[in-house]
């Protein structure tokens, strides 16, 4: 740490600047100085795949502010953006570079998904736009010492990741075998192409397989497994992909401590009505939907949540909803956006729902 | 019950024309009021870092106060208070958030969301109810029974305004419930800790770092910014006492206000605060609560959206006959302070009847 940073960082300035905090007051001078918090200006966005019809992928170059503290391979980011210039969104997403140091440079890549309002919004943005980060989290990495022999299986965008990983092994100069198996719709879908091709024409002990399974190329089952990587099961191996996937994975190995896993997890939409089961995560309680506001459900439930005018007035009784659909009672407002903060209140939830209370 | 001017019906379509305008107001909301809150506290952090900068230059000592105060004015009223209220939780901006904005006055922001957005903005001028109405120290309303000890009520008014951010940090609590046995010392345990850590903060920032931070001019800087605490606990004292306080507000009865309907809380709002009339550098300074009323109606709306509703407001009370109070500072300052001087003698016996401030709400003690 820069002795600039340990000085915005200290408790002395801290004390000046309360009730505030520093960063309050830094953001308006310069918006790449921060004593605590991380945010990041776009320095390059790069369309690695742009199939007509298809929802277009693109790596966005990140240069944080040196309050970043560094990245192991696998770990993802929050990253939040303003939408229309007054509504921050934020959303999760797999950092794509190799590992990285605090203040370095990194990468995420993203599907654009329709119904993705921030990732829309990134391959769209403009060169110099700032974001707002989170350190980097995330339990889905490589150890210190990696194994001689390791196997990435991918899916789809789950490539991620495990790109991450495969990129920071050539840079660690792993001498070990690493196999490499992903599956894609087509090679027109296939992020990273260049490079994977790159990669299987150098060698260097990386056998690298692109499924298209869609194609006619074979599905992921244990005997395929077992014919590419014998005794797979005792193989560390790192998965990540669409849920199916990662069942068919899951499978295979059994319960083998060799596997690691990380899912994608499909937002849950509306199913219009009082149907489905509301969940409050911290309590591990579960009931079904009466269509009640969540308040009254979480306090049927026997829950004490805080409230306070229980007429959408006061924010006593603002909860984070983890996921579902949720209408504003007063207004007839829904909304679906995964950890977002609602008025419990005021909010009804439309089929499967979970809030952190 | 309905003690209302108005008929159980009237009272519905009064508060559905009110919540039309809510969720209209709801669904433009956008770019233009973030950038708005965005400048003012872009205004604010200037004034704030120039006032502490000008203590620097002893003779631009006054120009220092005005700043500072101005800054103070500024984060409690357009910035502290209406993000607190939640008015921006919206934008999803942390800096910007109810759940995380703190404030640069004594009292914790917890604890004033509890005492200000869920009792005082729920139970809004109902006696018994609303512990806004006299702070629990003073005589406000007739229907407070009168005790000696409110001879004192100019006396205790005019030490609430000069430590009026202490009183706001103390008033949460509940002295008067303690004293009436309603409330342990022990119950205030947790809140006295954290007033103690709030008051704690700001001192050592503006009566400690601050000043040492000048040197040789310690003094000078100390008293600057005390003199920038005094005017800004002089300035939202005073706006706040006209919100509810002028002659001709209303207040409630908590019979009254039983199973109360949706419409009837609309009316409650409008008739128990007061607007005050003035520039649009009067209505910023105030944090826009001189639109008390729009404010008390949609108190989680931004409030710079309260003058452009102000009109549609005034038009539909016409419709429903009832009474929109505003008036210019000085007039209904002098309407609060002749409040409190008359709250401080008992009741005259033969007068209580006709000089009832709640005639306008359809006499309760008749019906």
């Amino acid at each position: 740490m820069s002795i600039v940073q340990n000085l915005l960082a200290s408790r002395a300035l801290e004390a000046l600047a309360s009730p505030h905090g520093v960063d309050r007051y830094l953001e308006l001078v310069n918006p790449m100085w921060a004593a605590r918090e991380v945010r990041a200006r776009i320095v390059d966005v790069h369309r690695e795949v742009d199939v007509a019809g298809h929802p277009p992928v693109a790596t966005i170059t990140l240069q944080p502010t040196s309050t970043w503290q560094g990245h192991r391979a696998g770990q993802h980011v929050q990253l939040g953006v303003e939408i229309d210039g007054a509504r921050r969104t934020t959303r999760v997403f797999t950092v794509s570079s190799p590992d990285s140091r605090q203040g370095d440079r990194f990468t995420v890549t993203m599907r654009a998904n329709p119904d993705g309002l921030v990732s829309r919004h990134l391959v769209e943005a403009e060169v110099g736009t700032m974001v707002h980060l989170s350190q980097a989290q995330g339990e889905f990495t490589l150890p210190d010492q990696v194994p001689d022999h390791v196997l990435f299986i991918s899916g789809g965008s789950g490539i991620t990741p495990v790109m991450s990983m495969l990129r920071s092994l050539q840079r660690r100069t792993h001498r070990g075998r690493v196999t490499f198996v992903h599956y894609a719709q087509s090679p027109e879908h296939q992020i990273f192409a260049d490079e994977l091709a790159e990669i299987a024409r150098s060698g260097y002990g990386i056998d690298v397989h692109l499924l298209h399974p869609e194609l006619g190329d074979p599905a992921l089952s244990p005997p395929w497994l077992e014919r590419l990587v014998p005794g797979y099961r005792d193989v560390p191996t790192w998965a990540c992909g669409p849920a199916p996937l990662i069942d068919a994975v899951q499978k295979a190995y059994a319960d083998s401590d060799a596997l690691q896993v990380e899912y994608f997890k499909a937002p849950v939409v509306s199913t219009g009505a009082a149907e489905g089961d509301v969940t409050f995560t911290r309590a591990g309680s579960t009931a079904a939907n009466t269509g009640a506001t969540l308040l009254e459900q979480a306090e049927a439930a026997g829950l004490k949540p805080e409230f306070g005018c229980r007429m959408g007035i006061c924010f006593s009784c603002t909860a984070t909803k983890k996921e579902g659909t949720v209408t504003n009672v007063l207004t007839g407002e829904t909304s679906s956006l995964p950890d977002e903060d609602i008025r419990i209140c005021v909010s009804s939830p439309q089929g499967d729902c979970a809030v952190d209370l | 019950m309905n003690s209302t001017t108005l008929t159980d019906d009237q009272l519905d379509e009064f508060g559905k024309e009110m919540d039309a305008i809510r969720q209209r107001v709801m669904s433009e909301l956008g770019e233009e009021d973030a950038t708005y809150i965005r400048n003012v506290v872009k205004a604010q952090r200037a004034f704030e870092v120039a006032g502490r900068a000008l203590f620097y230059l002893p003779p631009a000592w006054p120009l220092a106060v005005a700043s500072l105060s101005i800054s103070k004015i500024l984060d409690n009223m357009e910035i502290g208070h209406n993000v607190m209220h939640g008015q921006y939780d919206w934008m999803g901006d942390p800096g910007l958030n109810s759940r995380m904005y703190e404030w640069d006055t004594m009292a914790p922001s917890e604890n004033w969301k509890y005492g200000h957005n869920y009792i005082h903005h729920t139970y809004t001028n109902i006696l018994g109810k609303d512990r806004d109405i006299g702070y629990g120290i003073l005589r406000m309303d007739e229907d407070q029974e009168w005790h000696p000890y409110y001879l004192g009520n100019p006396v205790y008014a005019f030490l609430l305004m000069v430590f009026f951010e202490w009183g706001v940090a103390l008033h949460d609590l509940e002295v008067e419930n303690m004293v009436k046995g309603k409330r342990t010392w022990e119950e205030n345990k947790a809140l006295r800790a954290g007033i103690l850590r709030k008051i704690k903060r700001q001192t050592l920032k503006d009566y400690v770092l601050f000043p040492a931070l000048t040197g040789p001019l310690f003094p000078l800087t100390l008293a600057g910014n005390a003199t920038a605490n005094l005017v800004r606990n002089i300035w939202t004292f005073n706006i706040i006492f006209c919100g509810h306080f002028p002659a001709g507000v209303a207040t409630f009865s908590e019979e009254e206000c039983e199973n109360e309907s949706r419409g009837h809380w609309y009316y409650r709002q409008l008739l128990g605060s007061a607007n005050i009339s003035g520039s649009k550098l009067m209505h910023l300074l105030s944090g826009n609560l001189s639109h008390q009323i729009e404010h008390h109606l949609f108190p989680d709306l931004p409030a710079r959206r309260y003058p452009q509703i102000a009109e549609e407001v005034r038009e539909i009370c016409q419709r429903y006959g009832l009474q929109y109070n505003t008036g210019p500072l000085h007039k209904q300052l002098g309407s609060v302070a002749k409040k409190i001087f008359k709250m401080a003698l008992p009741p005259k016996k033969a007068d209580t009847a006709s000089t009832q401030t709640k005639v306008s709400v359809g006499d309760p003690v008749a019906a």
